[in-house]
C-alpha cells in the first residue's frame, strides 16, 4: 500500500513542486514520515485508551466499576469515551508556570521525556519484514533511548523551583541509575543467547514454540528484565518519584494541563514499549506459541500483540496488587539482590550458549 | 551531499554547545550542553558508520555519566560572583594548559593519522558488515592485553571510590533491610494469657 501512494501521490507530487535532483529525496522523506505516522498512531491511540484499561482494570481488581459514564450519541458504552473527554479537559487547561520556574526548561522538561518514548518506536519490529529501521545495534539503541527518558524527570523536578518537585525527580534519578545498570545486563544475556543486537535477529532466534524461546533459559534474566522495567517506568510499586503520600506528584506536581499529559503519554508509551520489548526478546516477538500447527502456528504480528497485552495487563495487575516499595529497599534490590542476579546468570547463559544446550542453542 | 550538509550540522552544534559549556554562567545550563555536545559528537560518529561506538556514546556518557552530573550540581547551591573572582590570578595557568592541549592536538593532527589516503571500497559497505562485530572482534583479539588492563584499571577506581566513601566510621542511622525482612513473628509478637478483669461498674459508660 506504501509503494501504491509512493507512486500515485508522492511522486507526482514532488516532480510538480521540486527541481529533479531533489525528487528522491523528497520521495523517501515522505515515505519516512507516512511510516512514523503509521506507527505513531496505533501507539498514541494505544496510550489514550491504556489508562482508561487500566482504570477499568484496577476498579474491577477492587470490585469497582470504574469509569462508565462517558460515551458518545447519548450512549455510555461502558465509558468508552472517557480517554476523550480527559484529552479535551487537559488540553483547555491554562499551564501554569510557578514564579521563579525556569521557563525554558519547564517547557522542554515534558517534551524531552515524551520524545525518547516514541523514538523508540523507530527500531521495533512487528513482523519478520514490518519495521522502519532495521539497525544492526537495535537493542542498543532502545536501552540508549529508555535511559534518556530520565532527563525530563530531572529537569522538570529542577525548573519547577519546587521542593517537592526536586525530591521526586531525585528519587527518580538515583532509582533509575540502580535499575538501568541491571536492565543492561539482562539484555547482556539476551543477547549472549541470541548472538545479535539487531531485535529481528533475536526473535528469529528463539525460532519454535512456546519451550523455545529465551524466557526458559534466561528466566531470572526475565524476571529481573521485567520489574527493572517497571521500576524504569516510574510504575507502582515503584513510584517513589510521584509517591502521592509523601511528596505530592513529586516531580510533576507544578505541571497542568497538557504539560502534564504529555508527561502521562510518556510514562505509558514507555509502559508499552517495556511490555513489547519484554515479549520480543524473552517471549519470540511474532512467533507463535503453537508451532507445527496449521494456521494457529503461523507467525503473525497478532501473536506480538497478544503478548504485549498481557504485560501491559502485567503492569496494571502489579499496581493494583503490590503497596509502594519503600525507597531504601528499592535500592537495596536494584544494587544488590539484581546485579549479582544478572552477573550470576549471564555466566550461566554463556556456558548454555557454548556447550550448545538443546533445544534453544544449536 | 546530503550527509555533508548533516556533518555540518552537527558539526556546527558541537562547537557551539561546546564553547556554551565553558562560557555560560549556570552550571545546571553547562551540563545540559555538555549532553548536547555529546549528542551531536554521537550523531558526527553515526554519519561515519560506528553506530556502536555512537550509541554506547549516548548510553554511558549521556544516560549514566551526565544525569550523575546533573545530579551533584543541582544540589550544589552556587555562588555564581564568588566562582568568578579570582580570574586574574589563574588566568597563567590556564593560558599554559591551553597551550600544552593545543600542541599534543596539533601533534596528534599533523603525525599522518589523519591525512590517510581513502580505500577504494568502504569497509562498512561489504554486505553482512556489522560495527559492532568488528569492534568486538578486535578488543578480544588483537587489543585484548589492553582491554584488559583498562578494566583493572576501572576496577581499582572503584575500588578506590567506595573505600573512600567508607574511611570514615558510620556515623548516621541506617535501617537493615535484610535484618527486617528476617525478623519473624517470634520476635516481635508475644501472646499472653491473662485472666479477664471483673467489670469496674456495671451499666457505666460503654467504651
Amino acid at each position: 500500500m506504501l509503494e501504491f501512494i509512493s507512486q500515485n501521490v508522492f511522486s507526482p507530487l514532488t516532480a510538480f513542486l521540486l527541481p529533479s535532483a531533489w525528487q528522491p529525496y523528497a520521495v523517501y522523506t515522505l515515505e519516512t514520515v507516512t511510516k512514523i505516522v503509521a506507527i505513531l498512531i496505533p501507539v498514541l491511540l494505544t496510550v489514550a485508551y491504556l489508562p482508561y484499561a487500566e482504570r477499568k482494570i484496577i476498579g474491577y481488581i477492587q470490585n469497582r466499576i470504574g469509569p462508565n459514564r462517558v460515551g458518545f450519541f447519548g450512549y455510555s458504552l461502558a465509558g468508552i469515551g472517557q480517554p476523550i473527554a480527559d484529552a479535551v479537559k487537559l488540553i483547555f487547561k491554562e499551564i501554569i508556570i510557578p514564579t521563579g520556574a525556569n521557563k525554558t526548561l519547564f517547557i522542554i522538561a515534558p517534551i524531552l521525556s515524551v520524545a525518547p518514548a516514541l523514538a523508540a518506536w523507530a527500531v521495533i519490529p512487528f513482523n519478520d519484514t514490518l519495521v522502519l529501521a532495521d539497525i544492526n545495534a537495535g537493542l542498543l539503541y532502545v536501552l540508549a533511548l529508555t535511559s534518556l527518558a530520565v532527563y525530563g524527570i530531572i529537569i522538570a523536578g529542577w525548573a519547577s523551583n519546587s521542593k517537592y518537585a526536586f525530591l521526586g525527580a531525585m528519587r527518580s534519578v538515583a532509582q533509575i541509575v540502580a535499575y538501568e545498570i541491571a536492565m543492561g545486563f539482562a539484555l547482556v544475556g539476551v543477547l549472549i543467547a541470541a548472538g545479535s543486537l539487531n531485535l529481528g535477529e533475536i526473535v528469529r532466534a528463539q525460532e519454535g514454540w512456546f519451550i523455545h524461546w529465551f524466557w526458559l533459559p534466561l528466566l531470572p534474566l526475565l524476571g529481573v528484565y521485567f520489574i527493572s522495567g517497571v521500576a524504569e517506568t516510574n510504575r507502582a510499586p515503584f513510584d517513589v518519584a510521584e509517591g502521592e503520600s509523601e511528596i505530592v506528584a513529586g516531580f510533576h506536581v507544578e505541571y497542568g494541563g497538557m504539560a502534564f499529559s504529555v508527561f502521562f503519554m510518556a510514562e505509558y508509551a514507555n509502559m508499552i514499549i517495556i511490555a513489547l520489548l519484554t515479549s520480543l526478546l524473552f517471549f519470540g516477538g511474532w512467533l507463535s506459541p503453537f508451532h507445527g500447527i496449521p494456521y494457529l502456528g503461523a507467525p503473525s504480528i497478532v501473536w506480538l500483540l497478544l503478548k504485549t497485552s498481557f504485560f501491559l495487563f502485567v503492569f496494571l495487575w502489579l499496581r493494583a496488587t503490590f503497596p509502594r516499595y519503600r525507597y531504601d529497599q528499592i535500592m537495596r534490590l536494584g544494587w544488590k539482590v539484581f546485579i549479582p542476579i544478572t552477573i550470576v546468570w549471564l555466566v550461566v547463559a554463556a556456558i548454555l550458549v557454548v556447550l550448545e544446550v538443546p533445544p534453544w542453542f544449536k | 551531499m546530503v550527509e555533508l550538509l548533516v556533518f555540518y550540522f552537527f558539526g556546527a552544534v558541537l562547537v557551539i554547545s561546546a564553547s556554551m559549556v565553558v562560557t555560560i554562567r549556570n552550571p545546571v545550563f553547562a551540563a545540559l550542553f555538555l549532553v548536547l555536545c555529546f549528542f551531536s559528537s554521537a550523531a558526527i560518529w553515526l554519519i561515519l558508520q560506528a553506530e556502536f561506538l555512537a550509541i554506547a556514546l549516548v548510553l554511558v556518557y549521556v544516560g549514566a555519566v551526565m544525569v550523575l552530573f546533573l545530579f551533584v550540581v543541582m544540589m550544589l547551591d552556587i555562588n555564581i560572583a564568588r566562582l568568578r573572582e579570582g580570574f586574574v590570578k589563574f588566568l597563567p595557568v590556564g593560558i599554559i594548559v591551553a597551550l600544552l592541549m593545543l600542541v599534543a592536538m596539533s601533534l596528534v593532527i599533523t603525525s599522518g593519522y589523519f591525512n590517510r589516503e581513502e580505500p577504494a571500497i568502504q569497509v562498512s559497505q561489504v554486505a553482512g558488515y556489522s560495527n559492532t562485530t568488528q569492534l568486538g572482534k578486535a578488543l578480544f583479539t588483537e587489543y585484548l592485553y589492553p582491554f584488559e588492563i583498562a578494566g583493572v584499571i576501572l576496577l581499582v577506581a572503584i575500588i578506590a571510590a567506595i573505600s573512600l566513601t567508607m574511611r570514615k566510621p558510620r556515623s548516621n542511622k541506617t535501617q537493615q533491610p535484610s535484618l527486617q525482612v528476617r525478623a519473624s513473628k517470634k520476635e516481635r509478637l508475644r501472646i499472653i494469657k491473662m485472666k479477664a478483669e471483673p467489670k469496674q461498674d456495671a451499666g457505666g459508660q460503654s467504651s
